[in-house]
């Protein structure tokens, strides 16, 4: 019975006064991509980060392959080591070169050589279009390319779950297509993910199941169709509505 | 995607004509700034030559046979300032990062190693440096404490190293607080655990921010090197001072501040040329 992969029970998570998530309820399948969507501020990203063990929650519980992560006993440095999480600002090093930055937490975290990860992080580069800015720094990266190299970092270490915080902001429309692509890719080979994002086209192309955040709930929840094409919630409708107007 | 390198471009007639001008305009910058720097300097020079009492000030400060006789033995106590200075250098930057790694790791395991770096810190910022190597260099022989050597500059060193540490330990820990949380949390995110994102992501980015203040430091220790003198080490200063005794001509003293800035000016150019090779891109750059 217990075939999710990740788990949220009650979360909770304020920042002072200011109640961020009040309660959370989240299921994901293995394989299952589920897209977060809803105003800014109503907490997308500081949920990502909660899942991630980045915050630490006030309340509720979050399982992760059947074990509980939100646990002050277990290690979170492990945990975040089978996730892979993209950060809206791409947080690249940038004091490293690209192939630095997509290598790094193989060669310390899991313990593959030099010469290994060079070749692995290649090759992921490789698949998505960066092959040629393997030396580059990332400052003297466009934004999509930067936001390729946050994704390319992230997927190395082949993580059982990705954290996507808005991909897809800094890209223009075709490669916007690109990414929805490799997405694609990737939920063929089986990788479960969690990503957020504004742009509705994207989400109702990529995702498996939507979930509407607003006021530190998730209201409504179902298939793209339905939820971004005929929404049942009037909070739902109005949020729509006002992203379609913009 | 990939970037085609455009082998058929030549310059246009606008361009071509933009390039002379600039190139005209560089020939004639130079020239402009060379005909006035000799016109400046020479200026002040006849200014100061032509004026009353020169020949007294040159005869005591500027007496070229007393430079040349007291040079040798400047130049050796200069090499001992640069030998205190290179070990306490090395020393300084260990114990400095120690201290501000200690000051920023946070929980409360680590409020005992907060407690002591902060400690140590207040009292020898507070402490002026002449008066701890007093209390090290003649107090610290005195003590013959078996294992640690008895010398003056040994215990002036330890006074140097003591008291810039706390000083550059500020530095070090401003350096670390500047680089922004989200590249710890990409660290952290990425399963590395608290040392392995300080070793690989946090200190690598603040290292390259503190290096000029940090040149800084290390050039007013070369100066402050010199301060051991008063322990009866005989560096640079202290070798002016024995030749000036001789006979109340300063001209050593103005050999040793000669030879103290030929150290110091090539090390600040230096500082430049290493931060821009590390990428780092202070204000300004071509505009
Ligand atoms: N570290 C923090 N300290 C204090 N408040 C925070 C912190 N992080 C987030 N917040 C607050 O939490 C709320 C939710 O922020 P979050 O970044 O999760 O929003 P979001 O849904 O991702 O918005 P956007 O779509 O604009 O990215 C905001 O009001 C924000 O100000
Ligand atoms: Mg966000």
């Amino acid at each position: 019975m217990n075939s999710e992969l990740l788990r949220l029970h009650g979360v909770r998570k304020s920042f002072g006064d200011h109640v961020v998530l009040r309660e959370v309820d989240l299921t994901i399948e293995p394989g299952e991509c589920v897209v977060l969507i809803g105003a800014s501020g109503s907490g997308k990203s500081t949920l990502l980060r909660c899942v991630n063990l980045l915050e630490v929650v006030d309340d509720g519980v979050i399982s992760f392959e059947g074990r509980d992560i939100t646990d002050p006993r277990v290690d979170g440095d492990e945990v975040r080591s089978r996730m892979g999480m993209v950060f809206q600002a791409y947080n690249l090093f940038p004091h490293l070169d690209v192939i630095g930055n997509v290598t790094l937490a193989l060669r310390l975290v899991h313990g593959v050589g030099a010469e290994e990860a060079r070749s692995r992080g290649t090759a992921m580069l490789e698949r998505v279009g960066l092959a040629a800015k393997a030396e580059a720094r990332p400052d003297d990266l466009s934004g999509g390319q930067q936001q390729r190299v946050a994704i390319a970092r992230a997927l190395v270490a082949n993580p059982r779950l990705m954290l996507l915080d808005e991909v897809t902001s800094a890209l223009d429309p075709e490669l916007v297509g690109e990414v929805l692509d490799l997405l694609t890719e990737l939920k063929a080979e089986g990788v479960t993910m969690l990503l957020n994002t504004h742009e509705m086209g994207f989400a109702r192309d990529v995702a498996d199941e939507v979930c509407f955040l607003h006021d530190g709930r998730i209201h409504e929840r179902g298939r793209p169709e339905q939820v971004i094409g005929d929404p049942q919630e009037d909070r739902t409708r109005a949020f729509l509505s006002r992203i379609r107007a913009s | 995607m990939t970037d085609q390198v455009d082998t058929a471009w030549e310059p246009s007639e606008v361009q071509r004509e933009r390039d002379e001008w600039r190139r005209r305009r560089t020939i004639r910058s130079a020239a402009i700034a060379s005909g006035s720097t000799v016109l400046l300097i020479g200026v002040v020079g006849g200014l100061v030559v032509s004026s009353p009492g020169w020949e007294r000030v040159q005869e005591t400060y500027f007496d070229w046979d007393k430079a040349v006789s007291s040079f040798p033995a400047v130049l050796e106590g200069l090499w001992l300032n640069i030998r205190v200075m290179a070990l306490c250098a090395v020393l300084i930057v260990a114990l400095s990062l120690t201290i501000a790694v200690m000051r920023t790791i946070r929980g409360p395991v680590a409020f005992p190693l907060r407690l002591v770096g902060t400690a140590y810190v207040d009292v020898f910022r507070g402490l002026p440096l002449l008066l701890v190597i007093f209390l090290l260099g003649f107090g610290g022989p005195a003590l013959s404490l078996s294992g640690l050597p008895t010398s003056a500059l040994f215990w002036g060193c330890a006074a140097l190293v003591l008291s810039y540490s706390a000083y550059v330990a500020e530095v070090f820990r401003a350096g670390i607080e500047s680089v922004h949380p989200s590249q710890r949390l990409a660290g952290r995110s990425l399963g590395l655990t608290y040392g392995q994102t300080l070793r690989h992501v946090v200190l690598p980015q603040a290292w390259r921010r503190v290096i000029p203040p940090l040149m800084n430091d290390l050039v007013s220790l070369q100066k402050d090197s010199g301060l051991i003198a008063v322990l009866g080490v005989v560096d640079a200063i202290r070798a002016a001072q024995i030749e000036t005794a001789i006979d109340f001509n300063y001209t050593p003293y103005v050999v040793a501040g000669v030879l103290f800035c030929c150290l110091t000016i090539p090390m600040a150019r230096l500082t430049d040329r290493y931060a821009r090779k590390k990428g780092y891109h202070g204000a300004g750059g071509h505009l």
